[in-house]
């Protein structure tokens, strides 16, 4: 920083006006640069480089190249976990993408009119992503108890025994299970997003169509949809993001191990079972190969980002 | 079809989806307030037997009453460092036209899409050289670097929207950069701290990873992780369960009934824009 400074200096000739000014720039900025460098940067890159170290407990100084990335990849005692949970995000994340955001773009639509109620409306959808995942997780686990649970007892009470089913306790239908919940606290964010693109729709334009007969449906897609298109990819990117990063609502429901079978099992939750908590029984920590999760996890977010800004970059262009 | 059947269609979605979001939040409060037998007899009307057992057992034998000031400490100390610096910054940021303050703008906001929990092997290693592991002081910095991104984006936005014309008219009167940043700019940031502060609060209160990694004695324990903790002992004891629950949500809650509108505003400050 200071070299760049001094090159200014130079340039600007010596310590006139605007060169004081400078050095109070970086005054102003210190203080917020200084705790994001130490406790966000550095050690986001260094967790990174940790990835190519191996070692017991906090100290992983062996240096093993690339190992640590081939044995998720290859090893029989990492890939079938590492994949599983690859696969699971994966789907953890599809489900929001259908269900969360499909509602969300619904509710947004339904609410774009003025109407009597619609404030309400609103901030009911949205309340529960103001509490916390964990609340909201735990919350379920005792609604979908399959002895006690209100769900089952609601379908036992109208005759749909057959349905009460053990929601968190089968394989193949907790991961969908937790992601519905999970799309049932945050659909209010969506919600709220298109909400703001479609104000942005100008009602002349909807009016125009409406005179000339076109019924909502096609006004939706032929109109509103396409001009929603920015948002559809932040919503798409934010939803990305989060999900590919999810811990709370999976160690709410099904714990750590991602129960049953690992079958609902992230990468948030293998990334803290091997680099933080270490696999039962032995409990020690394996950082290296902790760090190597994280990294695959940061290259899976990179892409999605650069793609998300490739493909809005050339949307921009189109218009 | 018809305007008429339109807006009934919509009132009715809207109804069923609110019915299914209210309905857990409302079994939530009123079960916590029953029995047992009576949870499990009759989960859906109000309390017969009132109790406040489960509220008293978590209070003083669960020690809530030390994760909620531990959890009131973090979340305003952390709040209060990230809206000075990242004011501060912010301002440096939309003022200072050089190449150097475009690049630092561009590096604070690309924490928008990198989560700081993907860091926190190297974090363990920090926090633990630094000798604050098991305390809550080890939270504060992290929540502070990890509120940067938002507070720059939000606010380096907001204060280029400001007339320049004013912050010209001060440095003409001989004003330091300074005295613009705190008697000019500051007070008239209020909206857009406040939506920064909203954003922060709820993902700090909220936070669970980073207490889960640092913490495990009773007097460091913020909320989200003695929840985690009572619940597991009280699993089948559903009163001090939904009592626990109850008591991790009701403070957000009650805010969120009185500020919605900030809470909608601030907790989507990342994505919509005003």
């Amino acid at each position: 920083m200071s070299q760049a400074n001094d090159s200014q200096k130079r340039k600007a000739g010596v310590f006139d006006v605007k060169d004081r000014r400078q050095t109070t720039w970086i005054f102003f900025l210190l203080p917020a640069l200084l705790v994001y460098l130490i406790f966000m940067a550095i050690p986001l890159f260094d967790s990174l480089r940790l990835s190519l170290y191996t070692g017991k407990g906090y100290t992983p100084t062996t240096f093993v190249g690339f190992q640590n990335y081939i044995d998720l990849f290859t090893n029989p005692l990492w890939r079938e976990r590492f994949f599983g949970a690859v696969k699971n995000t994966t789907i953890f994340f599809m489900i929001h993408m259908l269900v969360q955001n499909t509602l969300g773009l619904l509710f947004a639509n339904l609410l774009s009119p003025n109407f009597k109620g619609r404030e309400l409306f609103r901030t009911i959808i949205f309340t529960p992503a103001t509490l916390s995942v964990l609340v909201v997780g735990f919350l379920w686990t005792l609604i979908l108890n399959p002895n006690w649970g209100a769900i089952n007892k609601i379908l036992i009470s109208v005759g749909l025994k057959q349905f009460a089913l053990p929601w968190l306790g089968r394989e193949g239908l907790a991961l969908p299970i937790i992601s519905l919940t999970s799309a049932w606290q945050w659909v209010g964010m969506p919600t709220v997003m298109f909400l703001a693109g479609l104000m942005n729709v100008p009602e002349e334009l909807l009016e125009a169509a409406r005179i000339d007969g076109a019924s909502e449906w096609e006004i939706f897609w032929k109109i509103k949809f396409p001009l929603l298109k920015p948002v559809v990819g932040i919503v798409s990117i934010l939803t990305f993001v989060d999900n590919f990063n999810a811990f709370d609502v999976v160690y709410a429901m099904a714990g750590a191990k991602g129960e049953p079978g690992y079958s609902t099992d992230l990468l948030a939750t293998l990334f803290y079972r091997t680099g933080i908590a270490g696999e039962h029984p032995v409990g020690i920590p394996n950082m290296g190969m902790g760090a190597a999760i994280a990294g695959v996890t940061f290259f899976i977010l990179m892409a999605g980002v650069l793609l998300w800004l490739y493909l809005s970059r050339r949307g921009a262009e189109d218009v | 079809m018809s305007k008429k059947a339109n807006s009934i269609i919509t009132y009715i979605v809207l109804t069923v989806w609110s019915a299914i979001v209210l309905f857990p939040l409302w079994t939530l409060i009123i079960n916590s307030f029953k029995p047992q037998k009576e949870i499990f007899k009759d989960p859906f009307g109000f309390p017969k037997n009132f109790t406040f057992d489960g509220y008293i057992e978590a209070w003083k034998n669960g020690r809530f009453d030390i994760y909620f000031i531990n959890t009131l400490i973090v979340t305003t100390l952390s709040l209060i460092l990230i809206l000075w610096i990242g004011s501060m910054a912010a301002y440096a940021l939309a003022k200072w036209k050089s190449p150097l303050s475009n690049f630092l703008y561009i590096f604070f906001i690309a924490g928008l899409m990198i989560p700081i929990r993907l860091g926190t092997i190297d974090l363990v290693r920090l926090i633990k050289a630094l000798g604050l592991q098991d305390t809550i002081w080890s939270l504060i910095p992290i929540y502070v670097a990890m509120g940067m991104p938002i507070a720059t984006f939000v606010l380096t936005a907001f204060i280029k929207e400001l007339p320049e014309e004013m912050f010209e008219a001060a440095r003409i009167d001989g004003a330091s950069e300074w005295q613009i940043y705190s008697v000019v700019t500051v007070p008239l940031l209020r909206p857009a701290l406040a939506t920064v502060a909203i954003f922060n609060m709820i993902k700090i209160w909220n936070d669970f990873w980073f207490p889960l990694v640092f913490i495990r004695s009773e007097k460091a324990r913020t909320v989200a992780l003695g929840v985690s903790l009572l619940f597991g002992q009280y699993r089948t004891d559903w009163t001090r369960a939904l009592a626990v629950l109850s008591l991790a949500a009701i403070p957000l809650l009650i805010l969120y009934v009185l500020l919605s509108r900030e809470f909608i505003k601030g907790l989507t400050a990342g994505a919509v824009k005003g």
